[in-house]
């Protein structure tokens, strides 16, 4: 017999976790809008709370829309399956909190989204949980970072605001040396761009409202288990390798070799925080995945169009972007992200405050918001938005100088972009 | 829970409730290069209804040590032993794929001890392709490639196993990684090469239930009508839209089926 060929990624986006509805035909993922599901007889009723048999029971533990979104996305990663949560801040906190307590210590790139940071710095050590923050590309400090209590690396594929590649096939390395997983944050680059998985991460955790869903309608996230990491051999995790009693005595390792963590958190992080995804919003997302390729292709293939357009321009000082030879990370990008560094940038005007206003106020494509990911392209000038109150110096800190502007490409006629930023840099310049 | 057998640690899964020798007993046997968290929700379900429950690792499986057994019926014997630690003296057998030949292998030699089997992905001859036998020496990657696809009959399941959110498939993938070195070629050459099937089939006294996927194109339907024939009174059923991997992607039809066999 030849050898069989598995179905390719676009296929994928396709056709992973959903046929053709059993009952109705539907061809599209039916939105199962119900809060429960009916047992077939109290026997059928105690062995779904048992898990003695698939199904579902109730929607904020599993839905059947949510599922194929949950099935998809893991295919796409290459994991062995998901969690659908109402964030992509849900989905990291549900990872972290499947796997830590108090008295736990995690060691995070420090270059991440504010809100990632905002919970690791501040949130998260009301809860006896601390952080070390690393510089993701000085490997030495990631382990230099470890304390008995580390319980996880974290970081993003693409880190914020800089783009910093993350090594993830190196960082992960050293989080295995100490036996905790590497959790990774890969919103800016989807399974499309990067799957991290293949290069040795544990954890996958996306912002879906992001580039999955596409098109800027919906808030979700996904957690997702690579399956690979050995528990049991860390040692470090009862959580998950002895008995919960919080569900029926469950030894999650013994229950299940590869999904012990998602079970975990499914059956104790959903069900008690309750961070679930709306079936509404799972469906609008899964029209998102289903055109993934061909949306990634086009943000790239728009985003080098505009990167190409402002190099050249004199009323831009600098710009942050892998692909370009001066990023510090553009040897590493061109091995981890052959297909593209996404299409989230940043770029300095030349000038000051008043010149990041003028360029923003000036653009009549771009969508001035504070979002990313979206088919429609989109500013923000955090100097005069984001980062208001900060003096100059403050925003040095923060990585952020006064003439800073963050992009998001989306999906226009490039040229359309590129006039639209033409005009905006006209006004810059003026004084 | 841990058992000695053959001077190594014999793990078997018990369903999660501890084990009662004293109940009637099923003993859930994984294929090749898998382990017992392959029968997840149906030991759960029997060790809630009223039966012990044994989910071993074969030895040089999951948390089972020693090599790989190379031989059908040395599993089988390894098998038994088992039964001895575990103080077991009659059991019904399921056993999937590999475990299937064990578990046929078992009742034959041992018909006072077995009271019925349930052959789940099963055929005889077990045929293992040149191709994938020399993958799975040569180029594991390759070969777990070509058994995850020619394992599963859709690329959605309603819904799998463990549960909801699951993607089958890769966890498939996962658990057959964890496999360690060699005993993926070590599980199907035994597979190859166990020769006795159809004799031992025939010797078969108890109750016997075949259980294929419509899909599976690991053990075609070819190889199970030729088993289903040989074993006297079996019975056959093919499931719709499953592949090898029943399971996962019929977990409750496989279920229904298991218990109303076994309720016999």
């Amino acid at each position: 017999m030849a050898a069989p060929r598995p179905l390719q990624f676009d296929t994928l986006t396709l056709h992973a976790g959903q046929q053709p509805d059993p009952v109705t035909g539907a061809r599209a993922t039916p939105i199962y809008f119900t809060t429960s599901f009916v047992f077939r007889d109290a026997d059928h009723a105690a062995a779904l709370f048992d898990m003695e048999r698939a199904g579902h029971v109730y929607s904020r533990i599993s839905n059947p829309t949510n599922a194929v979104l949950e099935e998809r996305v893991a295919a796409l990663e290459g994991g062995v399956g998901a969690i659908a949560t109402a964030s992509g801040q849900a989905a990291l906190h549900l990872a972290i909190a499947t796997l830590t307590g108090a008295g736990s210590h995690i060691v995070a790139s420090r270059s991440l989204y504010g809100g990632s940071h905002n919970l690791l710095s501040y949130t998260l050590p009301r809860f006896g949980i601390e952080t070390t923050f690393v510089d993701p590309r000085d490997l030495a400090a990631w382990s230099d970072a470890v304390r008995p209590n580390t319980r996880l690396f974290f970081g993003e594929t693409l880190g914020n605001p800089g783009l910093d590649v993350l090594d993830v096939s190196a960082v992960a390395e050293l989080a295995h040396a100490v036996k905790v997983p590497l959790v990774v944050d890969s919103t800016f680059t989807t399974p499309y761009l990067l799957r991290p998985f293949d290069h040795g991460a544990d954890l996958v955790v996306h912002s879906a409202t992001k580039f999955l869903g596409g098109h800027g309608v919906a808030i979700g996230g996904v957690l997702v288990d690579g399956g690979s990491f050995d528990w049991d051999a860390s040692g470090k995790f009862p959580e998950l390798t002895e008995p919960y009693g919080g569900f029926h005595g469950m030894d999650f390792t013994e229950e299940s070799t590869v999904a012990a963590f998602l079970l975990r958190a499914r059956r104790e992080g959903l069900r008690d925080f309750g961070a679930c995804m709306s079936p509404a919003t799972a469906f609008q997302i899964l029209q998102g995945v289903e055109t993934l390729p061909l949306r990634m292709q086009r943000h790239v293939e728009n985003t080098r169009k505009v990167i190409a357009f402002l190099s050249g321009h004199p009323a831009v000082a600098s710009i942050a972007y892998p692909e370009l030879p001066s990023h510090p990370d553009h040897a590493l990008a061109k091995r981890l992200l052959p297909r593209g560094c996404g299409a989230v940038f940043s770029f300095n005007l030349e000038g000051d405050r008043a010149a990041g206003r003028r360029f923003i106020e000036s653009l009549r494509v771009f969508s001035h918001l504070a979002n990313v990911g979206d088919a429609k392209s989109l500013v923000i000038h955090p100097a005069s938005t984001t980062h208001f109150r900060m003096d100059a110096e403050a925003l040095r800190g923060a990585g952020i100088a006064e003439g800073t502007v963050r992009l998001s490409i989306g999906l226009e006629d490039p040229e359309d972009l590129v006039e639209d930023l033409d005009r905006g840099l006209a006004a810059a310049a003026k004084t | 829970m841990d058992f000695s057998v053959h001077g190594g640690r014999a793990y078997a899964y018990t369903g999660g409730v501890p084990f009662d020798a004293s109940l009637r007993t099923v003993v859930f046997i994984h294929g090749g290069a898998l382990d017992h968290s392959v029968w997840g929700l149906q030991a759960r379900y029997f060790s809630h209804h009223g039966r012990a429950v044994l989910a071993p690792d074969l030895p040089g499986h999951g948390r089972s040590e020693g090599p790989a057994l190379r031989r059908i019926e040395d599993m089988a014997a390894w098998l038994i032993a088992l039964l001895d630690a575990a103080r077991v003296v009659r059991t019904a057998l399921v056993g999937h794929s590999m475990g299937s030949l064990v578990a046929l292998d078992c009742a034959a030699r041992l018909p006072e001890r077995v009271e019925a089997i349930a052959l789940i992905g099963s055929a005889v001859p077990m045929r293992v392709s040149p191709e994938l036998l020399e993958a799975a020496r040569s180029d594991e990657p390759r070969a777990r490639a070509m058994i995850n696809v020619w394992s599963h009959g859709a690329y959605a399941q309603f819904p799998g196993n463990p549960g909801p959110g699951s993607w089958v498939i890769g966890a498939n993938l996962k658990l057959m990684q964890r496999a360690k070195p060699g005993v993926l070629h070590a599980d199907f050459s035994a597979c190859n090469d166990y020769a006795a099937g159809l004799e031992r089939a025939a010797q078969v006294r108890c109750p016997a239930l075949l259980v294929s996927g419509r899909r599976d194109q690991m053990t075609p339907a070819r190889g199970a009508r030729a088993l289903a024939s040989a074993i006297p009174g079996a019975e056959w059923v093919e499931l719709d839209g499953s592949g090898h991997n029943v399971m996962a992607e019929k977990p409750d039809e496989l279920l229904d089926r298991l218990v109303r066999f076994l309720a016999r």
